[in-house]
């Protein structure tokens, strides 16, 4: 189905979003924004429920299984503490001097 | 096949691919941020609910007793984690998508699921690179949470692991030779060398570089779900795999700079830990100061920034000091905080440990926009920090940090540093700072220092 030169094209075009998305992000946000690109690769977990879905001898499932559980701590943790970091990123409406 | 199904699939994995992108826009600016990490949430699980449509799967059962495991493990333990011990928790959520994705792998090796010289290559690659992070991450997780103590170093070492690649990648190739099937002895092998290799090459690196090793297999676990994405015939996970993919490596090359070292000095050389560079210590001598004399300096300046390192956060000093500020910011002194690209154990860790403690973000500065303000200010109050003030960074070439970009605290009309003792810093490094005429030592723990500084600047 995505085969050939189109996956190609996704690929660099995806290449190209991330490296521009991720440029213009101020230092103070690096680390919730590692955790938060950490995050989305946990959309792995999609792959892991389909590979576990077709798996059938005991071995596939039980790799598949492990999969699973891993996948959903990365998509679930991840989520957790990126939200949790950038929930404490407050203003100061006291101070209205900007930062120019 | 219900066509149904499958265009709802679809439908709801181009949804979430967009969301992520989005989610990720929006957490470029701190005003958004939070919005973004939800907008990609609701993403993931608009993807991930609909994935139970996938026709003719089985095993479901087993499946959601999965994700009910690994998210409520991760769920809990998220919730739980310290903000100063986020980065090795980021590396332990990282390490589970690698191992996620050297298992999709694996299943479709098994499985014989994977056709093709392309699928296959890339099935092969994705598992490699998926189980080096794994095994890399639990490394780094391990070091940050202070269960491995030393690094293994030994003669030869590179060659050793660049002998264990080329190994793997021989296997790899042997098994996309023979089409994939009835290859499982390969399979097994391929990943056992693989797991091997995330754990020799990132024992020997030393737990200053971590940060940087930690993005490194960020944007590696991106690439191999980009991969594994392509076995799978996945669009979501090749669009988010490669989005995390390129824009980790972007944020790897950022952390290295702002470091003073190159990727390939993290991960081939071991300085991470070494032993302190020889070399003439510092001229001069150091100065003790008393809090009341500090409190005195501080409540009648115009300007203050203060400089706040590792030190404060393992002190648990952020409330107090961020105390101390509001009560100069009440006299009206200016007070701006400056913060090093490293400050912390990761770009960014410090802004999070200052926002906890509810420093406003616009009061924060970064070392850019800051290091032409010190000397316009009265004091430079120095907490916790050391190497990114060293002003042997910009003038003494033998030293390991020369060329490293540092706040030139030294510039300030006074320097007050709070410090535990006396000592190199995490470098081992000494600091040429804590000895010049206008610098004055305040000794003590942090969090009591900044809670007398407090009370003594409200009596003035």
């Amino acid at each position: 189905m995505i085969d050939g030169f189109i996956a190609l094209y996704i690929f660099m075009l995806a290449a190209f979003t991330g490296y521009e998305v991720i440029s213009r992000v101020p230092v103070i946000l690096h680390t919730p924004l590692m955790s938060g690109s950490n995050f989305v690769h946990g959309i792995v977990l999609v792959g892991a429920m389909v590979a576990m879905g077709r798996a059938h001898t005991t071995l596939e499932i039980v790799i598949a299984f492990v999969g699973v559980v891993l996948a959903a701590g990365n998509a679930v943790g991840g989520y957790v503490v990126t939200e949790r970091m950038l929930e404490m990123f407050k203003s100061s409406k006291a101070q209205p001097k900007a930062k120019h | 096949m219900p066509i149904g199904a499958q265009s709802l699939i679809q439908a709801s994995y181009f949804v979430a691919a967009g969301l992520f992108i989005f989610g990720l826009k929006r957490m470029s600016s701190p005003v958004t941020a939070r919005a973004g990490i939800v907008w990609a949430g609701v993403g993931m699980l608009v993807a991930t609910l609909i994935t139970f449509l996938w026709p003719e799967m089985h095993n479901y059962v087993l499946m959601t007793v999965a994700i009910a495991i690994g998210g409520i493990v991760a769920w809990i333990s998220g919730k739980r984690v310290a903000m100063t011990d986020m980065p090795q928790m980021i590396a332990l959520y990282n390490g589970m998508g690698g191992g996620a994705a050297g298992a999709i792998a694996a299943v479709e090796l098994f499985a014989g699921e994977a056709h093709g010289i392309a699928q296959l290559s890339l099935g092969v690659l994705g598992g490699i690179i998926g189980a080096v992070s794994f095994a890399g991450s639990l490394i780094a997780f391990g070091k940050l949470q202070g269960l491995i103590k030393r690094s293994f170093r030994f003669r030869g070492q590179n060659y050793v692991n660049l002998l264990i690649l080329v190994i793997t990648v021989l296997v790899g190739a042997m098994i996309v030779l023979h089409g994939g099937e009835n290859m499982s002895d390969h399979v097994t092998m391929l990943f056992v060398l693989a797991l091997v290799l995330g754990f020799t090459m990132t024992l020997p690196i030393g737990g200053a570089d971590m940060p940087v090793v930690i993005s490194l297999y960020n944007a590696l676990t991106g690439l191999a779900v980009a991969f594994e994405g392509f076995v799978l015939d996945n669009a979501a996970m090749i669009i988010a795999g490669t989005v995390v993919g390129s824009a980790g490596t972007l944020l790897t090359q950022l952390m290295a700079r702002a470091m003073n070292r190159s990727l390939a000095n993290v991960l081939f050389s071991g300085f991470g830990e070494s032993a302190a560079a020889a070399g003439s210590g510092p001229a001069g001598t150091l100065k003790a100061i008393e809090t009341s004399d500090v409190a005195v300096m501080l409540g009648f300046s115009q300007k203050v920034i203060i400089v706040p390192g590792y030190g404060m956060a393992v002190a648990q000093a952020q409330h107090k000091v961020w105390e101390l500020a509001q009560a100069l910011i009440a006299r009206g002194v200016t007070v701006k905080f400056a913060i090093h690209p490293v400050a912390g154990r990761m770009p960014g860790h410090m802004n999070v440990l200052l926002a906890e403690a509810g420093v406003p973000y616009d009061l924060i500065y970064d070392e850019g926009e800051i290091n032409s303000e010190f000397e316009t200010a009265d004091v430079a109050l120095i907490i916790g920090a050391n190497d990114v003030v060293n002003p042997v960074a910009r003038t003494d070439k033998s030293s390991p940090i020369y060329g490293m970009p540092i706040l030139n605290a030294d510039k300030a009309k006074n320097v007050i540093v709070i410090k535990r003792g006396q000592g190199a810093g995490f470098s081992g490094i000494e600091n040429a700072l804590f000895y010049l005429d206008h610098t004055r030592m305040l000794y003590g723990d942090g969090q009591a220092k900044a809670a007398e500084l407090v009370q003594a600047v409200k009596q003035l």
